[in-house]
């Protein structure tokens, strides 16, 4: 959820006339102070990005190629170079590849409901007056703010087989919705949609009231149909928005760790709603398999890194300056 | 502005329109109407099977019991601490390195956006484990500090990356002009610089904020034995008991976490959308 608002910069950026760049680049006043003053400026940054995150990716990569269990922790025993044998151990466990499959599809079930809700609802906010589209900004802006733990308790509360209203409502009886795999994978999905479309509502609902009304008005005295200016003007305008929020929801839904932790119990029944980074997180902390544990976090790393490249290249190819 | 929305609808049509809207605003909203309702029904209706949406004995012992039974309101003071010092320190790092890479040209700039853009990819779940060593070899295990280090350092690339287009939008011409007066660049960053880029600063710290109030993984794996250091969200997890959950106390335990959010979202909101709006117009 970190990067909700880069991009708003993002339709800033798209929207915004390419004439200031060539001023910025040709305007540009001939600097006399040393080189070293931005290297100054970003020094704070740099150590704490550097020892933080780059220093811990380099060490999570490293522990994924140890021995490293309890004992080693411990200092009781020497930590030993295991090569890719905590690899071989985890590509040869089914159950890796069952959680894997898991998080593929479920990432992609809450990235394709919470876009086609976002879009849908920001398309709706767009043909009402002003006092339904408060309302509706107002309730998605309190969904958006609530805290992953506790919209997770409040939604398991609202599906509690015996006090919660939702069973009540729906006259399911004492229907355990944590029980079954789907049915905690489907409620956990109901969680994350609630607490994520509004960031794709608001953002494209922003995208499309910055679509110039010329446009539009020019494509309808043109003759073109309703369908027609959503198809081949508005959707190719809104393209830069929807790239960016797909994006981010598929970075953003593949790390989910809170809803599946709190809501499932830790992974569910016998494991049954595990994604990579609850297996991850029990297989280090509550298993004390540190290198496993490890290993999972670089599979994790490298599909991530792949969905960044991706999004760079668009990026590039929408001619962003960075 | 409102052209766009109006010249293709009918009355009817839009009628339907806004019935459906205020149905989902309704569904959206309940949740945490019924977060609020549940903290203050008193414990009877809570265990009552047949859950009715109001309550007509509205009592405060939930939340009583959630500000006796535990430290609570230590654990509150916990993550504003943690939360409070990422924001303030983040926003100060992040303005001065927004600073560098867009208002100089050096080597390796392009370089160090892409690694800025590229490290906000970076799985945060994905390095407890190796940070937790870290804590561990710094002596931070169950201190503050264990959380407020490694969310500085995930806040900041993207802190960073939003802050750029604000220090953009800020024109050359400002900064020759205070040259020519005499400025020393110092002077123009805090005093000129630093006043006209505060409402990107604002939009950026919501995010800082949030995603560090609500931090859920480094609080369950660094504050391991000291509950004294402990933050909002392990405390509410306390109320979940193998057999009874004590549904009263976790929904009271939410409304207390969640409300400061709130109050953080409408307190900056008009900052958040003037200082957008402007961006965007510019």
């Amino acid at each position: 959820m970190t990067t909700r608002l880069d991009v708003a910069e993002k339709r800033t950026a798209a929207t915004t006339l390419p004439a200031p760049r060539g001023t910025t680049r040709t305007g540009r006043p001939a600097r006399r102070t040393s080189a070293w003053t931005p290297w100054l400026y970003l020094l704070p940054a740099l150590v704490v990005i550097g020892g933080l995150l780059v220093y811990p990716v380099y060490q999570l990569g490293l522990i994924s190629f140890l021995e490293y269990t309890q004992a080693q922790v411990s200092g009781g025993e020497p930590t030993s170079f295991k090569g890719f044998g905590n690899y071989t151990t985890l590509f040869t466990d089914p159950q890796f590849w069952q959680v894997l499959l898991a998080t593929v599809l479920f990432a992609a079930a809450c990235v394709v409901t919470t876009l086609a809700v976002g879009c849908a609802l920001a398309v709706l906010l767009t043909r009402v007056r002003a006092l339904p589209r408060l309302a509706l900004m107002v309730a998605a802006l309190g969904a958006w703010a609530t805290p992953a733990v506790t919209g997770s308790t409040v939604w398991v509360f609202l599906f509690d087989p015996d006090f919660g209203p939702v069973n009540r409502l729906l006259g399911l009886g004492d229907f355990s919705w944590t029980y079954g795999r789907y049915s905690a994978f489907a409620l956990v999905l109901l969680e994350v949609v609630w607490c994520s479309f509004p960031f794709v509502m608001v953002t494209v609902y922003a995208g499309i009231k910055a679509i110039p009304s010329e446009v539009l008005e020019a494509a309808a005295l043109d003759g073109a149909s309703q369908w027609r200016i959503w198809r081949s003007v508005m959707t190719p305008m809104l393209r830069p928005i929807l790239v960016v929020v797909t994006i981010q929801s598929i970075i953003w839904d593949f790390k989910l760790f809170t809803q599946i932790y709190v809501m499932t119990n830790g992974g569910g029944i016998a494991g049954q709603n595990l994604v990579l980074n609850v297996y991850a997180y029990q297989k280090a902390f509550a298993s004390s398999q540190y290198s496993l544990g490890s290993a999972i976090g670089v599979v994790m790393l490298l599909i991530l890194l792949a969905v960044t490249l991706v999004y760079l290249r668009l990026l590039r190819r929408q001619g962003e300056e960075l | 502005m409102s052209a766009s929305t109006t010249f293709r609808i009918r009355r009817p049509g839009r009628l339907v329109a806004e019935a459906v809207t205020l149905l989902v605003a309704a569904a959206v909203a309940f949740p945490l109407y019924w977060m609020v309702l549940s903290a203050l029904k008193p414990a009877g209706e809570i265990q009552s099977t047949d859950p009715r949406p109001w309550t007509l004995s509205p009592s405060l012992d939930s939340f009583r019991r959630v500000f006796d039974q535990q430290e609570f309101g230590r654990y509150f003071l916990n993550s504003l601490i943690v939360a409070g010092t990422v924001v303030l320190a983040s926003a100060l790092i992040a303005f001065l390195a927004a600073t560098a890479v867009t208002r100089f040209r050096f080597r390796f700039r392009t370089t160090l956006l892409v690694m800025f853009l590229v490290a906000q990819m970076v799985p945060v779940e994905a390095l407890t484990i190796p940070l937790f060593f870290l804590m561990r070899d710094f002596g931070q295990l169950n201190t503050l500090g264990s959380l407020i280090l490694p969310h500085l350092a995930f806040s900041l690339p993207f802190a960073i990356w939003m802050l750029r287009g604000f220090v953009k939008a800020v024109p050359e011409a400002l900064e020759e002009q205070a040259q020519i007066d005499g400025a020393s660049r110092t002077r123009f960053l805090w005093q000129i610089l630093f006043p006209l880029v505060f409402p990107g600063l604002v939009a950026t710290s919501v995010f800082s904020f949030i995603s560090t109030w609500n931090d859920f993984l480094f609080a369950k794996s660094f504050l391991i034995s000291d509950t004294s250091q402990s933050t909002l969200p392990m405390a509410l997890l306390v109320f979940f008991k193998p057999d009874e959950n004590d549904w009263g106390g976790i929904m009271a335990g939410s409304t207390v976490m969640t409300v400061p959010v709130l109050v953080f979202f409408v307190l900056v909101q008009r900052r958040l959308v003037s200082g957008l709006g402007g961006a965007v117009k510019d």
